[in-house]
């Protein structure tokens, strides 16, 4: 199944200049699973998204079709078929 | 016509590069590179044809990583894997690079790194990617090192410059390891040292070490400016006494050598760890030319009222010319460079962020 990741203007630089990426993850499809597939893909946007234990970066916030994924369960969040998911920097710093 | 002297410096929020063509009278900056990240180190290596700039950097967001730069800071690169990441067996992350020391002339693709938390790595490809030295993860004395306000982290990395077995590290609340045998193991170098902050003052290991500097003519002398204290060793480290005396304070961060003149150290005292700011809020950086015996104040150029803010411990640097320049920048965002040896300085940057890491070179 395909699902679309939406790139924050900051992160574009790793992406080649791409504002979305249209994804396959094989079923059943998680966050987790997705970014496993990004860490192949696009390595440098991969780890900027999680740490080398797989753990999403605490200032950085997905949402999975307008929820925030730490309350659908995080990796584990299922996806869709045609799942949006959004990357957002949080507010933080000075 | 003169060399180009370039000077990178890293801030809180990014990597600015200054460079001069008239013997460092004057500076032309560019930058931010890596805009929003933290340059905590940043190393220029002038072993290769092409001068290769080495930057340990640290996104809020985004994370730690380092970038290198083969054209003098215009482009930046990174591979595909993480230069630096810690094993599944460790359970930790990576959270910053604190050290990025270019290795001894006979090992010309070898650079180290030392990161937060507190563990070294090492490159064999330029400081492109880098392997866990897992045998000082290892050491017994692990599971005791501290955390600075700083964090924990392996923030001094000093390979010898002709002998490619030895290396000497040093963190904060953990104090100086060095290994002789090509990373097999490690052992604790802190005699002498003072941690005041603990019952017994002098234990074999727990000082809190801010930084050491040593001059590659000479490698067993080392120079240390410790949390609260000033140290030389003359025997690689086996042994530390005071040279203090003279000093307005023993505390501060900073440590360097002079690049031409072994005897010759500079360092940025502040009062004390409860009052951490230059002594009478005088910019001053202390020099000297007998191996810590005297010491002189620098004074002429710099700010003598109102300077109340601080040189980290990377942010003090010489380049690698003779007779050489002296550099460092404050929290407060100014750069200063002197070409005389310290006597007398000059404004390089006024108002950037918080300058985190200073290295010079002539390329």
């Amino acid at each position: 199944m395909r699902v679309r990741v939406l790139v924050p203007g900051v992160l574009r630089g790793v992406t080649d200049g791409a504002a979305h990426l249209d994804v396959d993850v094989a079923e059943p499809a998680t966050l987790g699973a997705l970014f496993d597939v990004l860490a192949v893909r696009y390595p440098l946007l991969e780890r900027r998204l999680r740490t080398e234990r797989a753990e999403l970066r605490r200032y950085v916030n997905v949402y999975v079709d307008g929820e925030e994924c730490r309350r659908i369960g995080g990796a584990g969040a299922r996806l869709a078929e045609d799942a949006e998911v959004l990357i957002l920097p949080s507010i933080a710093g000075g | 016509m003169s060399d180009t002297v370039l000077l990178a410096i890293g801030t809180r929020k990014g990597l600015w590069i200054a460079t001069s063509t008239d013997d460092r009278a004057t500076w032309k900056l560019s930058g931010p590179h890596h805009a929003m990240t933290g340059v905590y180190s940043v190393a220029i290596d002038t072993r290769r044809e092409t001068p290769r700039l080495l930057a340990g950097v640290s996104s809020e967001h985004f994370g730690p990583t380092v970038a290198v730069s083969d054209d003098l800071g215009a482009t930046w690169r990174e591979p595909e894997r993480p230069p630096i990441a810690f094993p599944e067996s460790t359970g930790v992350s990576l959270e910053r690079v604190w050290q990025l020391a270019p290795g001894p002339a006979a090992e010309p693709d070898v650079v180290y790194a030392g990161t937060q938390p507190s563990a070294l790595f090492r490159s064999a490809d330029g400081g492109l990617t880098y392997e866990f030295v897992q045998s000082l993860w290892d050491h017994p004395h692990r599971e005791e090192w501290g955390a600075g306000y700083g964090g924990q982290a392996i923030h001094t990395v000093l390979p010898h410059p002709a002998d490619p077995a030895s290396v000497l590290v040093a963190m904060s609340s953990g104090g100086v390891y060095r290994t002789d045998d090509a990373l097999a193991s490690w052992r604790p170098a802190n005699s002498g040292l003072r941690a005041y902050f603990l019952p017994d003052q002098y234990p074999e290991f727990g000082q809190c070490v801010h930084k050491i500097a040593r001059h590659p003519a000479h490698p067993d002398r080392y120079f240390l400016q410790n949390h609260h204290g000033v140290y030389r060793s003359d025997d690689g480290a086996e042994s530390w006494t005071s040279i203090a005396d003279g000093l307005p304070s023993d505390f501060g961060f900073a440590m360097a050598v002079h690049p031409a003149r072994p005897e010759v150290i500079y360092t940025f005292p502040l009062v004390a760890d409860v009052d951490r700011f230059p002594p009478e809020g005088r910019c001053r950086v202390y020099r000297s030319e007998d191996a810590g015996s005297t010491w002189t104040a620098l004074t002429e150029g710099l700010p003598q009222e109102d300077f109340w803010t601080t040189v980290m411990r990377d942010a003090l640097c010489v380049d690698d010319s003779d007779p050489g320049g002296v550099y460092f920048g404050s929290r407060s965002g100014a750069v200063y460079a002197s070409r005389d040896q310290g006597d007398s300085w000059r404004c390089v940057a006024a108002n950037l962020p918080d300058v985190l890491s200073v290295r010079a070179a002539v390329v």
